[in-house]
């Protein structure tokens, strides 16, 4: 039983520890700011989040205390992790950084110049 | 069993350094910002394996209030980066 509670803990302390040297890896290797957010946000998110839960199990299954301290942080960090990368990803793109030169579509541009120009007229 | 969370500590703290590297190295400023919070969000891993191996649990509220304060600073910057102010003014008050 023992063995079972341990192995149950490595296993999620090393998922998330995964996850959290994807990121390192992401954050160094990915070319321009989009992807480098996009490898931040998510794969960060679901490493603390993996490594927290392994801290709930230690402190659950082996000092034999339910911590809702917890859960809480494992709630609010799923909650505003993506909502963050969202966020500055949003104020990269409206403050002018260019993407990477070999990116092949760019949806956001065309709109936003539309949106520019019927402000305009509609302040004239 | 504590080896195992010593190792996993040596590993976030190298992620940590891959981290700044990006803070110091990232050409443009919301480069800076998003290594920035995966600072923050490495740290929370690093209390909660601190906590084990202080064999505390005293450790764990600053888990909480580290996880808000990343996400405040990085919206603040964010809204700072986009329109140049963090907190607007009301633009129909009469001052």
């Amino acid at each position: 039983m023992e063995i079972l509670k341990n192995s149950l803990i490595i296993l999620t302390t090393s998922i998330g520890l995964v996850f959290i040297v994807v990121t390192a890896v992401g954050l160094i290797r990915l070319p321009d700011v989009y992807s480098r957010t996009h490898a931040a946000s998510k794969s960060a998110t679901l490493g603390v989040m993996f490594i927290l839960l392994g801290v709930f199990l230690h402190f659950w299954l082996i000092k034999d205390e339910v911590n809702t301290r917890l859960l809480l942080g494992i709630a609010f960090l799923f909650m505003t992790g993506p909502v963050g990368g969202h966020v500055i990803g949003r104020a990269a793109y409206l403050s002018g950084v260019p993407m990477w030169k070999h990116s092949v579509k760019d949806d956001l541009g065309p709109y936003l110049k539309e949106q520019k120009k019927a402000h305009r007229q509609s302040i004239d | 069993m504590m080896i195992f969370f010593w190792i996993s500590l040596v590993i976030i703290s190298l992620a940590i350094a891959a981290f700044i590297y990006r803070v110091i190295v990232g050409p443009t400023i919301p480069d800076r910002v998003v290594a920035l919070d995966t600072i923050g969000v490495a740290l929370i891993c690093m209390i909660g394996l601190i906590s084990i191996l202080a064999d505390t649990s005293f450790y764990l509220d600053i888990i909480l209030l580290l996880a808000i304060l990343a996400f405040i600073g990085t919206v603040a910057f964010s809204k700072f980066l986009e329109k140049g102010v963090i907190i607007e003014r009301d633009r129909n008050s009469k001052e």
